[in-house]
């Protein structure tokens, strides 16, 4: 099976007013994919549509050939935001073996506390297993919950600017992190730097509403400014230029 | 301290401290931490509805309170998910009709209404032997249900959406544990009264909370304090002539205070 994840023609709409509009998209089982758009261009929205959290109004969504609500036994999860109590009374361990929640009345096994361990020891926290969770900094907590959405050994990982809250040190070893991990999953990132794209990922959407461009990199930077609708800032790493164009008005 | 338990209704009062105390250990620690105390609350406040239906019905109130609470957490629980209405509009709702209910029923029932005031504000002097059996019963059903269901409880208390995604029944278990409040809002009427029961569902979890990160010892906790602060009420409004209820709930209170500055 190459094909992992394919949406046909899919809109999301909420109270009437669009956030998708007839997206069409298909991963492959070794794409390291960046989406890319504006603030409020639906990138969100259309990992959850992937991860079955939102039903589109219209459109075929498939995950690893079934339902979203099927397939994501076998997709890993990175959130933006995670609302939660910081004082709630949890330690890094039982966060991250929640990832490996098998079914209602099924227990936690040594194979599951194990991939647990192991996640920690791949995010690099280990040491800090039986902390309790507010006694971590953001980009600890980062890297907990990176542990929690990798720890079930998913096939596709989805990671929702996974970035924008640790500092640039740590940019660097996150995305170190991603070149070992999509030797064994697929990976779709959704990001506002660009940088890191032009590095790192192979492939770029461009998202605003609707899906702009969906292909190689290369080609793809040219038609961010189509997505963004406003010229877009691009530094390469490596580089040693900016690229600015000015408003065509 | 000793002899006032030569009384048998001190036995029996000694007897519905314990058992409230489990009942507001394991689902007070779940309340405190997802934060549905106003739903609680709410749910609560209704079970009055179910006493009211006692008295009109001739039957047990407590017996009666039982499918109530249970109507009343999947009421709340459901018309916040699926229609439109905030979350705290449905409590409102639910709180002020239940216990309209239960004076429209009082009024309609023949005679006087005999304990009312117990069932307001608690009387744990005179916990019948047939309603500790209940309240056993009771407390029993909540113990087996959160065995079998506190992994799912803890996740969906901490991250409701990566539950969803790891494919825990998000909305059924929320149900559930909102049934679990409305069982041990019946556990706890007839100590403090369905206006008073929200300060034992609340106060021996927040109290422990302060001190432990950890969901076993703070629900272990959470027994604990509340086992002692109830006894400690009970024998202070005894010996002072207060009303058991309000002087539980004020020791409650005052502990709570203290537990704060302390932690300060």
């Amino acid at each position: 099976m190459d094909e992992i994840v394919s949406l046909e023609n899919v809109s999301v709409y909420f109270n009437g007013v669009p956030i998708l509009e007839d997206i069409n998209l298909s991963i492959k089982q070794d794409d390291f994919l960046a989406i890319i758009g504006p603030n409020g261009g639906g990138k969100t929205t259309l990992l959850k549509v992937i991860l079955g959290l939102i039903k589109p109004s219209k459109g075929k969504v498939k995950v690893f050939g079934k339902s979203p609500e099927e397939g994501r036994k076998l997709v890993g999860y990175l959130p933006q935001y995670v609302s939660f109590d910081p004082n709630f009374p949890i330690s890094v361990f039982e966060v991250v073996l929640m990832g490996r929640y098998k079914g209602v009345l099924q227990g936690f096994s040594e194979e599951d506390k194990n991939a647990a361990l192991n996640a920690l020891k791949i995010v690099g926290m280990t040491e800090f297993k039986d902390r309790q969770i507010s006694e971590l900094s953001g980009g600890q907590l980062q890297r907990v919950f990176m542990a929690r959405a990798i720890v079930r050994e998913p096939k596709l990982l989805l990671l929702d600017e996974p970035t924008a809250s640790i500092d640039p040190e740590m940019q660097k070893t996150f995305y170190e992190l991603l070149q070992k991990l999509k030797k064994k999953m697929a990976i779709i990132l959704v990001t506002h730097d660009i940088g890191a794209i032009s590095v790192y990922v192979d492939k770029i959407a461009c998202l605003n509403r609707k899906l702009f461009y969906h292909g190689l990199k290369d080609e793809g930077l040219e038609k961010l400014k189509e997505a963004y609708g406003c010229p877009v800032e691009l530094i390469f790493h490596g580089i040693p230029y900016r690229f600015l164009e000015g408003h065509k008005d | 301290m000793i002899e006032i338990f030569q009384y048998e209704f001190m036995r029996n009062a000694l007897i519905a401290a314990i058992l409230v105390s489990i009942a507001c250990g394991i689902v007070g620690s779940y309340v405190v931490i997802k934060r549905i105390v106003f739903i609680s609350g709410g749910i609560s406040h209704t079970a009055f509805g179910g006493i009211g239906l006692g008295y009109l019905l001739g039957l047990n109130p407590i017996l009666t309170t039982i499918p109530f609470t249970i109507f009343a957490a999947l009421g709340i629980g459901i018309i916040s998910k699926r229609l439109r209405v905030s979350e705290d509009a449905a409590i409102g709702i639910l709180w002020a009709v239940g216990m309209a209910l239960g004076v429209i029923f009082i009024s309609l029932s023949p005679g006087y209404a005999p304990d009312l005031f117990g069932y307001l504000f608690g009387s744990i002097l005179t916990v019948p032997p047939f309603d500790l059996i209940v309240m056993l019963f009771l407390d029993a059903v909540i113990v087996i249900v959160f065995l079998l269901f506190y992994r799912e409880f803890l996740a969906i208390s901490f991250d409701e959406e990566f539950s969803r995604v790891v494919g825990i029944p998000v909305g059924s278990l929320y149900l559930l544990l909102l049934c679990l409040v409305a069982l041990s809002v019946v556990v706890l009427i007839r100590v403090v009264g369905v206006i008073l029961v929200i300060a034992l569902l609340t106060i021996p979890a927040a109290i422990s909370r302060q001190f432990v990160y950890n969901i076993k010892k703070l629900i272990l906790l959470s027994i604990f304090i509340g086992m002692f602060l109830t006894i400690a009420g009970l024998w202070l409004s005894y010996i002072l002539n207060l009303a058991s209820g309000a002087t539980i709930v004020l020791v409650l209170g005052t502990a709570f205070l203290l537990s704060s500055l302390f932690k300060r």
